[in-house]
């Protein structure tokens, strides 16, 4: 099977939140609370074991004559819809000691939920903080891909709903080379400061769903050097190797002073 | 009348309300800035803020059995080393029996303190469905069954040894399953700083070709120490590892202290910084003084105050670790940098005023 992607179109956004109710109501997710956070219109922050689509508005500093914005020096809003990276190489499931995560057969990155026994170690080894344990279940959870939809040859649940084709959905290699075609268009009109979102420099070696927006992705929360922890592991072992083979001479010779 | 909870008006509560009217109708506007949410101001959108100071990374989720596990694991895993050196090396039988039940009762808790964590403690079995060499977590896991198995066979076949049964083949079991745990309990030691280390969390990763030395000595320090507690503190060999252990302890305190950035806060500051200290006070410096001391005066009081001072700072480590791990993931500004362990630069004021002009020009 071809693999899948997701390209997010931060340049699209509305910030009308279809693709969070979408994802909720098609996955049964529960609700996060009713809090305001402060942060602009933004109450869900971030995702979690409850929400697998998270709208970021960021609020950027005035500019005057933008978007209207000539007397007063009102706030610009860029919105970003953010979602599971389903990573080239992914931390949670590199690190998943039971085979629970699994790569499906489209690329996404999927959590079985008869097999995950809640040990939460995906949750320490996903670069993007994306992956949660949901307490009162005791499973972690994060988004699908909605793999259910897409073996029945559907859209996932969010880019089905998205009014303006922020989300965009369909074979990875033609995302990637839509993104550069946006990115052309963009600077046409005028618009030089928009990026694609897409970490192969790094140990992650890509990710499946990209992010197109204006500006610095770090102002988005996205790591500017996502790195799997696997990479550390190497240094890690060494180490113990180290302190088995240390201990070991250490006991040996203490006791061979003993021998009787 | 039982009011259902909210505020009882009072003086203060009514001032108030009375001057917000007197502003209002005086100048047409009221100054004030309301309730401040909890945390605010926040910080805005930003490429070194990140998305409103919210953390990118997800705090560690374990509880206080995972360091707790850490604590007892190594203490068992240590103890599999000395029964195993100490039965082939030494005469002492008493010290070889306490060993091998230390390791073997640890092994059991361990096994009952990591598999209360999981959020599914039913699935423990799950852990066992794949052999993962890329993973902490099942090497872990598959380490601590085999350890288990051993260690618990070994003191067995020793209780029974005691007793006189048949004692060939029972010495050929207590040294056959002994070797085993001793080889597991050397991983059973040190490889939770591998499984901490190897992870997102910037403090951790940071340390992850120290993690599990450090460890593995606290391990040692403590079971160490606890068998001099039971009874054998005048055992030559026992102080001699309690010395090189607090020994590396104490390097491992300086290693800590001498370098400070941000990535390196949490086990210098605040709560976390707080417990790893202590911690690292009572596993390095405070025993090997007072070992010290009694090799120049020869009190036992001292040994065994040294001996108690490991044991609280190997679990107070374990802790410390833990809650300065959640203490790196909740500050947004680490993983936004170009790498995670860069240390930080410092603008200079005149750096700073040049991007000013830069970017006014
Ligand atoms: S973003 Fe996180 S949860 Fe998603 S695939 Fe990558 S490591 Fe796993």
């Amino acid at each position: 099977m071809t693999t899948t992607g997701f390209l997010t179109d931060s340049t699209l956004c509305i910030g009308c939140k279809a693709c969070e109710v979408a994802c909720k109501e098609w996955n049964q997710l529960p609700d996060d609370g009713y809090e305001w956070s402060g942060h602009s219109y933004d109450n869900t922050q971030a995702l979690g074991h409850s929400t697998w689509r998270h709208v970021k508005f960021v609020e950027d500093t005035p500019e005057p004559a933008v978007g209207g914005n000539l007397g007063e020096q009102l706030p610009a809003w860029s919105f970003s819809s953010d979602v599971c990276k389903h990573c080239e190489v992914a931390g949670c499931l590199e690190a998943c000691p039971t085979g629970a995560i699994v790569r499906m057969e489209f690329g996404a990155v999927f959590i079985q939920p008869d097999i995950c026994n809640g040990c939460s170690y995906c949750v320490v080894s996903c670069p993007f903080g994306v992956v949660q344990r949901n307490e009162e279940d005791g499973r972690a959870f994060k988004c699908t891909f909605c793999s259910d939809r897409q073996r029945a040859g559907l859209k996932p649940a969010c880019a089905q709903a998205c009014p303006t084709e922020s989300i965009r959905f369909g074979p990875l290699d033609e995302l990637r080379d839509q993104a550069q075609d946006r990115l052309k268009k963009l600077a046409a009109r005028g618009i030089e400061d928009a990026v694609i979102y897409d970490p192969t420099e790094t140990s992650v070696e890509g990710i499946h769903a990209l992010f197109l927006m204006r500006g610095d992705p770090r102002t988005y929360n996205l790591p500017q050097q996502p790195e799997v922890p696997t990479i550390y592991q190497k240094k890690g072992w060494t180490s113990a190797v180290i302190a088995a083979g240390s201990m070991l001479a250490l006991a040996l010779l203490s006791f061979l002073g003993e021998s009787k | 009348m039982s009011h259902t909870g909210g505020r009882v008006p009072d003086y203060e509560s009514e001032r108030r309300l009375a001057e917000l009217r007197q502003t209002a109708s005086q100048t047409g506007r009221v100054e004030g800035k309301g309730v401040a949410v909890q945390g605010a101001p926040f910080p805005q959108a930003s490429p070194a803020d990140g998305y409103y100071g919210i953390p990118l990374l997800k705090e560690p989720q374990w509880k206080k059995e995972v360091p707790l596990y850490f604590f007892v694991g190594g203490a068992a895993g240590a103890s599999a080393i000395i029964a195993s050196s100490a039965g082939w090396l030494s005469a002492d039988r008493d010290l070889v029996r306490k060993a091998r039940w230390i390791a073997a009762a640890g092994s059991v808790l361990s096994a009952a303190l990591l598999t209360k964590d999981l959020g599914v403690p039913s699935r423990f079995i799950n852990m066992l469905r794949v052999f993962k060499p890329q993973s902490p977590m099942s090497m872990g896991a598959w380490t601590l069954t085999v350890f288990s198995a051993s260690s618990v066979s070994a003191a067995l076949a020793n209780f029974l040894r005691a007793k006189e049964l048949s004692a060939g083949p029972l010495i050929l079991l207590e040294n056959g399953s002994g070797m085993l745990a001793a080889a597991s309990g050397l991983i059973m030691s040190s490889y939770t700083g591998v499984l901490i280390g190897a992870t997102v969390v910037p403090v951790w990763n940071r340390h992850v070709g120290t993690l599990p030395m450090h460890f593995a000595a606290s391990g040692l320090n403590s079971v160490v120490s606890i068998l001099e507690l039971m009874g054998h503190e005048d055992n030559r060999a026992l102080n001699r590892l309690a010395l090189a252990a607090s020994a590396y302890e104490v390097a491992q305190g300086v290693a800590i202290e001498s370098k400070r950035d941000r990535v390196n806060r949490p086990l210098q500051k605040g709560a976390s910084g707080f417990i790893v200290r202590i911690g690292g006070l009572l596993s390095g410096p405070a025993p090997l003084a007072l070992r010290i001391a009694y090799a120049v005066t020869g009190n036992k009081k001292l040994r065994r105050a040294a001996a108690v001072s490991s044991i609280a700072g190997s679990l107070l480590t374990r802790f410390g670790w833990m809650s300065a791990g959640k203490a790196s993931a909740k500050d947004y500004a680490l993983p936004l940098r170009p790498t995670y362990s860069k240390p930080e630069a410092p603008i200079k004021l005149h750096e700073r005023q040049d991007r000013a002009i830069k970017t006014s020009a």
